[in-house]
């Protein structure tokens, strides 16, 4: 019982609603044990983020818990319940940030841009502990080492803006550890980051764990992650908790039919579809259908976003491009049908009657007719669909452009709304009554409508939950196999491109730094930064953690070595 | 506990019906609904279309002819206008009798409740036009059988004897149109250079958002006298109140030529704009299917916001003598008999009423205004 630090019983959080109540926890029970790490796992909506911002009693207005209790084992031995403090009272606030402290997913707005990152961290020690000015300082420099962040005598001084991603995550964690926590709550801490920076704030939290013997209670939707930080696993589901359990019986004998479908869905995306292991290889001598040359497309601040980029998609073919945020990919994926504008290289497409024409430079007549060959789905659900048209005008509209009317523009939508796994009597819906996946879906039809030949698919699924992702691309598959597509699969995701892509190149910072066959790519990377980013996925399988074993690539070592 | 967990009754059963009428609920059903929580909007809402209503049966309503001067009643003060009489259901006001202060050489009036005068509805009246062109004999209420020296001013009477009621009235039209007129103005300028700035970008934009800087640092009392000033004093009045809208929208168009500028902008990196474009869609096609339906709600709550500070524009400037003048009734014009401190102590009324009609007409504008704002993006909160 000693080495129970945070105990919840039955946490009911509720938000009143205009039709009701939404019970976003719905009697949620835990235990977390010192120098333990529980991960919270559950799609969006689960209600795994309020679960913890009800222990510090940090819900956003109008929410409040309504029932069950927090008993925190404070470092005296007594015990309190926090549930039972007044949210804006003396009690808990001498709990928050002194025992337990929390990180956020987005390091940028949860840290101030207007003081000095100093300042910040120490604020924490000076309100709990009454900290002078001199001593705070050598406490923040302390952190700062703590937390591994290079040269801690100058970035002391520096603000919030002038760090990337992963060095403002490392000072949110030094904040966090400032009063030494004996409960860290993590709320999704890497889902805004590249995997590889992922990897490396993973292996932070774990260390300082260790040293720190701090009890951490992680948050996310990623079960890699899980996978290879969990000592605990609880699984929620539309505010309940599905199953909990070590991360052992969670992965390999999971008991309950959500964490099962949830396990499934994880596990399907390790290995090729099945759809696309048995399918006869793309004959060598086939023209290709889009070959893009030397391709150079900077932007008016001067970042040269795309560095001589060559690649080739053959017919039927699906060619994915990763990298991580900031490596080009998008902007690349946007140049090909000329969204922006580049300045050097050509692409060259060939139409069906054996013209080629090249896209960088076309008039407006021919860039016209190789846009209806050539299209795009975008990666954000909402954003893509205008709100104000319902899913028929939406679908119909490149129809309308192309001159459809009447009758036929009508069966038209209605089959594809088919085609895509819609109803055909959601038509008049607007896109607000649909969900992300089937967003998605109406944004594929209207990519189809026009009966294109390649599609630029902009990391399509990285804004769906795992459970869907499959099923999103399974039906892209099915859609290439039926309407002879090919594929441009964009994504940062090594998964979804491993799951469907029959090549891959690998962008870094600007320029592609190696393509082959999907599986000779994963299985025997020829590029360290291929090695790296590889290196750095989390791996659904307890069993087999590697993560810390991972391969670290440094850019400007390895441009050195090569001369 | 268990009264906590259940759902009020009314959304239990019908909760299915209201999920599946939001799923085909358009921009403007789902604009009204969140306009219709805010209830100090919805209220302003129908004090603004009575107020309009008002002001377009001017001549119905108003029991007297607005110019109409009657020497026996200067400064007479308001009548009560008394719904009972014995009892029984009879509006009558009481008439007024005057003496002579002859210590302060000041007419003084006392109602004597001992001669009522009946007031009834639908009175016949000289025959006029109602809206220019429906020719009527009678009035919404009046006197019954008026006779020489009964009077009814249920807002009291000014220095010619006019009834304040009617005046107040009949300027609403004047005040209130000039409003829109104003703002349509404003409407046709500072969507169309809004517009060309936001789509054009580059030094277009620049050029006309540093002439928008530049206009709205002009303080705008001096420059409207000065633009006021050159109004020849010959014209007709209603060229007059033209070039005075002309003038009041001179400053308002800028506000709204920056909104549109700025949702041209955010919207056009939209995702369903790309893709509209990707579609074939001309550039056209895209600022009239696209752009214009995701702001016109923004520009329908900018303008309702801008017709207020019309209306206070007007009101400021014929108060200072250099809008319109009289003959057009205005409350910036009823304002002006007030400017004398001897008149307003005498009959305050001269100046409580119309200021009353102001306040009101631009609380409920400015609250209407905010409503509409707020609801303007109905797809915040929804998705």
């Amino acid at each position: 019982m000693s080495d129970t630090i945070l105990q919840v019983r039955d946490l009911r959080t509720v938000f009143p609603t205009r039709t009701g109540l939404f019970k976003a926890v719905d009697g949620v029970s835990f235990d977390l044990k010192r120098g333990q790490t529980l991960c919270v796992v559950g799609e969006s909506g689960s209600g795994k983020s309020v679960t913890a911002r009800s222990i510090l009693q940090i819900v956003d207005r109008p929410g409040r818990i309504e029932s069950g209790s927090i008993l925190l084992t404070r470092a005296d031995g007594s015990i309190t319940d926090l549930a039972k403090l007044d949210p804006r009272g003396r009690d808990i606030r001498s709990v928050r940030g002194k025992e337990i402290a929390m990180i956020f997913q987005e390091p940028m707005s949860s840290l101030s841009p207007v003081h000095r990152i100093g300042t910040q961290i120490g604020e924490t020690l000076r309100i709990h502990f009454g900290t002078s000015k001199h001593e705070q300082r050598e406490r923040v420099l302390e952190l700062l080492r703590q937390v591994e962040i290079p040269r801690p005598e100058s970035a002391i001084d520096r603000y919030t803006f002038e760090f990337s991603g992963g060095m403002r995550q490392r000072v949110m964690i030094a904040m966090a550890l400032a009063c030494n926590p004996s409960v860290l709550i993590a709320d999704e801490p890497t889902t805004a980051l590249d995997v590889t920076t992922q990897a490396e704030i993973l292996d932070l939290i774990r260390k300082l764990q260790k040293s720190h013997g701090m009890a951490v209670l992680f948050i996310t939707h990623d079960m890699g992650v899980v996978a290879e930080i969990a000592d605990d696993v609880l699984v929620m589901y539309r505010g309940k908790v599905m199953e909990t359990g070590p991360v052992e019986q969670i992965f390999h004998a999971p008991q309950d039919e959500y964490t099962r479908r949830l396990i499934g869905s994880v596990v399907k995306l390790e290995k090729k579809a099945e759809a696309r292991t048995a399918r006869a290889a793309i004959p060598a001598g086939t023209k290709p259908l889009l070959d893009v040359r030397n391709l150079s497309m900077t932007f008016p601040s001067g970042l040269k976003a795309v560095d001589d980029v060559s690649l080739t998609v053959r017919p039927g073919e699906t060619l994915g491009i990763v990298g991580e945020s900031g490596s080009g990919k998008t902007t690349m994926g946007r140049c090909l049908l000329r969204i922006y504008d580049p300045q050097a290289g050509s692409i060259d497409y060939r139409r069906p009657d054996g013209q080629t024409i090249d896209i960088r430079t076309a008039d407006k007549a021919s860039l016209q007719k190789v846009r209806r060959e050539v299209r795009m789905i975008f990666q954000d659900p909402v954003g893509s669909l205008s709100p104000r048209k319902n899913v028929g005008q939406i679908i119909a509209e490149p129809l309308k452009l192309a001159g459809m009317r009447g009758r036929e523009l009508d069966d038209r939508v209605a089959e594809l709304m088919l085609q895509v796994g819609l109803e055909p009597s959601w038509r008049e819906r607007y896109p607000h009554a649909f969900s992300g996946g089937q967003r998605q879906r109406i944004g594929i039809a209207r990519a189809i409508a026009v009966n294109p030949r390649l599609i630029v698919a902009d990391e399509a699924t990285s804004a769906l939950d795992v459970s869907l992702r499959s099923q999103m691309l399974d039906l892209m598959m099915k859609l290439q196999d039926e309407l002879g597509l090919s594929y441009v699969f964009i994504s940062h995701d090594m998964s979804v491109i491993r799951y469907m892509c029959d090549r891959v190149a690998v962008m870094y910072r600007g320029k592609i730094v190696e393509t082959g066959d999907t599986d000779q790519v994963i299985n025997a990377p020829a590029h360290d930064y291929t090695r790296a980013l590889l290196s750095a996925i989390p791996h659904p399988d307890p069993r087999n953690r590697r993560m810390h074993n991972r391969f670290r690539y440094d850019a400007s070592r390895a441009a050195s070595a090569n001369g | 506990m268990t009264d906590i967990v259940s759902l009020p009754p009314e959304t239990g059963p019908s909760l299915d019906l209201r999920g599946k009428d939001m799923a085909v609920a358009g921009q403007w059903r789902l604009f009204w609904l969140k306009f219709k929580k805010h209830k100090v909007a919805l209220v302003s809402l129908v004090v603004i279309i009575f107020m309009y209503l008002v002001a377009a049966l001017a001549d119905f309503i108003a029991p007297y002819d607005p110019n109409a001067t009657n020497s026996r009643f200067t400064y007479a003060p308001p009548q009560v206008l008394s719904l009972l009489l014995d009892g029984s259901f009879q509006p009558h006001v009481d008439q007024l009798k005057m003496t002579l202060n002859t210590e302060s050489m000041r007419r003084e009036f006392t109602p004597d409740p001992t001669k009522p005068l009946p007031v009834s509805f639908f009175v016949p009246a000289q025959p006029y036009r109602l809206l220019g062109f429906i020719p009527m004999q009678t009035k919404l209420f009046g006197l019954a059988n008026p006779k020489p020296g009964d009077s009814m001013y249920v807002f009291g009477a000014d220095r010619l004897g006019r009834d304040i009621f009617s005046r107040v009235v009949h300027g609403a039209q004047v005040s209130l149109s000039i409003g829109l007129v104003g703002v349509f103005m404003s409407l046709i300028l500072g969507v169309t250079i809004g517009g060309i700035s936001g789509f054009f970008g580059g030094w277009v934009d620049l050029g006309i958002q540093r002439l928008i800087e530049l206009l709205r640092s002009i303080p705008t009392i001096p420059l409207w006298m000065g633009f006021a000033a050159a109004i020849p004093v010959g014209w007709p009045p209603l060229r007059t109140y033209f070039v005075i809208t002309l003038i009041v929208s001179l400053i308002g168009w800028t506000s709204l030529a920056r909104e549109v500028r700025g949702k041209f902008l955010s919207l056009r990196g939209e995702d369903f704009v790309t893709a509209a474009r990707l579609d074939g869609m001309s550039e056209i096609g895209i600022i009239f299917h696209h752009l214009v339906p995701s702001f016109i709600s923004h520009i329908i709550a900018t303008l309702t916001l801008a017709i207020p500070s019309m209306i206070l524009a007007e009101t400021a400037l014929s108060f200072l003598g250099i809008g319109l003048q009289p003959p057009i009734i205005s409350w910036g014009v009823l304002l002006q008999e007030a400017q004398n401190i001897r008149a307003v102590a005498q009959a305050p009324w001269l100046l409580f009423t119309p200021a009353a009609a102001i306040v009101i007409s631009v609380l409920a504008l400015n609250f209407l205004g905010d409503g509409l704002r707020d609801a303007a993006d109905p797809y915040e909160s929804v998705s």
